[in-house]
């Protein structure tokens, strides 16, 4: 089911008034006395040039940190979710453990984790203990999008009908059989969008690694800064950042709509 | 038709079922010989989708006892998977996985809880549905299919596991009165290939057709239990009586 088109006029109408909109905030942005030397700080053409194969070059950090931050948080987010919905009395322990871990790391600023573990452990000198920076950074942002990511999938599998287990085990098959065959697939389609939208916040909380002295993009833009204290280098780190983010936030929008659509064909 | 056995392929002893302090059954006696299919009939509310459950080893049952093939089983045992996989039951609301296509439903549980491989699995899920008139359906998703056509998947379903007996939960109930007719039909088929089949349902003709024996049940008793002429046509029970006479004015 596809939204009705929009009218041609209906596209002239919109398209006139996104220009006028556009061209009142830089009028008003303009019209400030001091917009030269803001052009000047911020905004420096020729200096966004000079600052973008450096701060490109950095930005591999980044992106060597989301990727591995995500593999690992698909799983481990799982097992979190899992371990909140055992049901044995045994396993109490481990419902209790799951419940503190994600409220702790959910309520925790990402900042104060990150200082925590990227200076604390370090200062510990425990013999075996890895003292790299970009390991503690990595190990912050899977404990903190874990715990975001386990509250997803928990959302997701518990939006799967019970009758769907029971049909399950029905047929003989075993409680992890069940999870593993039918509840978790469908859990895990429905819960795509929501995924990928943590995983955004993710992407862009990677420049906390800079705070451990990890020389990332943000970094990088921030030593082109202190040279000459013009801001514009930190615009080209932004501008990085959207590129990368931006075909993920669209693609999301265009899955949620598109179960929108598929659920309302279900209900015809 | 029923040859009876000595032992019974599933047998209720004086089982009983509460939730809270609502008794749901209060003791059924009942056995199925091999071959045979009773009908279960009452009311909503009588017990019917209990009593099922609870012999699917889906629900504990409080007092009692479940044999199958003269072995006590319980939902609470270790091995109630394994046990389960000779019970099939197909529900009122047919719970296909709807991500799985036709075939990969009824598959499923040969692949996985017997341990076939996924080409043997796959044949015998093709033969069944083939039995059951489905055969050009098989790579197709659920949703795509009429209530009747999913019910009569779900019943694929549930014998693809081969199990000793068959228990159906008012499985025409949720369907369009012109698909009831061939969900029957192909339960009808299955009594004359012999299957075992302990059947709730509120088809009274149905009933008087396919079934040996009907038994009613009303507030968790069974009131009255003879062969299907006997209790459909002379109810001795006068609460069978106007359980039937209720029925019928419909």
């Amino acid at each position: 089911m596809a939204a009705p088109r929009r009218s041609r006029k209906g596209t002239l109408v919109a398209a006139i008034s996104t220009i006028i909109a556009c061209i009142a905030v830089a009028a008003v942005v303009g019209s400030s006395a001091a917009w030269p030397e803001v052009q000047h700080a911020f905004f420096n053409g020729e200096r966004f040039a000079n600052a973008l194969p450096s701060v490109w070059g950095a930005f591999a950090i980044n992106v060597q940190l989301f990727v591995f931050a995500e593999l690992l948080i698909l799983p481990i987010g799982l097992l979190i979710a899992l371990a909140r919905s055992v049901q044995a009395p045994a396993l109490a322990p481990l419902r209790l453990f799951a419940m503190v871990y994600v409220d702790f790391f959910r309520g925790v600023p990402s900042i104060l984790v990150i200082y925590l573990l990227g200076f604390g452990v370090p200062a510990l000198q425990i013999p075996g203990l890895p003292k790299d920076p970009f390991f503690w950074a990595l190990v912050t942002l899977v404990l903190i999008y874990s715990a975001y990511v386990s509250e997803v999938y928990r959302a997701g599998l518990e939006s799967i009908h019970p009758s769907q287990e029971r049909a399950a085990r029905a047929l003989g098959l075993s409680r992890i059989q069940s999870l593993r065959h039918v509840v978790i697939p469908q859990a895990f389609r429905r819960v795509i969008p929501p995924l990928l939208n943590d995983f955004i916040g993710l992407q862009k909380d990677t420049a906390l690694v800079s705070i451990l002295g990890v020389v990332d993009a943000f970094r990088r833009a921030q030593i082109l800064k202190a040279a000459d204290f013009n801001f514009t280098p930190l615009m080209t780190t932004a501008v990085i950042f959207l590129v990368i983010t931006f075909p993920m936030t669209r693609f999301v929008d265009w899955l949620a709509a598109r179960d929108r659509a598929a659920q309302l064909g279900e209900q015809r | 038709m029923a040859k009876r056995r000595a032992t019974p392929v599933i047998e209720f002893r004086g089982m009983r079922k509460s939730y809270g302090s609502a008794t749901v059954l209060h003791g059924i006696d009942l056995a199925l010989a091999e071959h045979e299919v009773v009908c279960l009939i009452g009311a909503s509310g009588s017990g019917k989708s209990t009593l099922l459950r609870c012999a699917d080893l889906l629900e504990p049952i409080d007092a009692g006892s479940i044999l199958l093939d003269g072995m006590p089983v319980s939902a609470e045992d270790s091995d109630a998977d394994v046990k389960r996989r000779a019970l099939g039951i197909v529900f009122q609301g047919f719970n296909l996985f709807p991500h799985m296509s036709v075939v990969e439903n009824v598959a499923l549980a040969p692949r996985v809880a017997l341990g076939l491989s996924h080409d043997e699995a796959d044949g015998r899920a093709r033969t069944f549905l083939a039995q059951l008139g489905l055969a050009k359906k098989a790579d197709a998703y659920p949703d795509s299919l009429s209530g009747g056509q999913q019910q009569r998947v779900a019943i694929a379903r549930a014998l693809a596991t081969e199990p000793r007996v068959l228990l159906l939960d008012e499985i025409t109930s949720a369907l369009d009165p012109v698909l009831v007719a061939e969900v029957l039909e192909t339960l009808r088929a299955l009594a004359k290939s012999g299957m075992t089949m302990l059947i709730a349902t509120h088809e009274m003709s149905f009933a008087a057709d396919v079934a040996d024996r009907v038994a009613y049940l009303e507030g968790g008793k069974l009131v009255e239990i003879g062969s299907a002429k006997q209790v459909l046509r002379k109810p001795k029970d006068a609460r069978t009586k106007e359980f039937l006479r209720r029925v019928r004015s419909r």
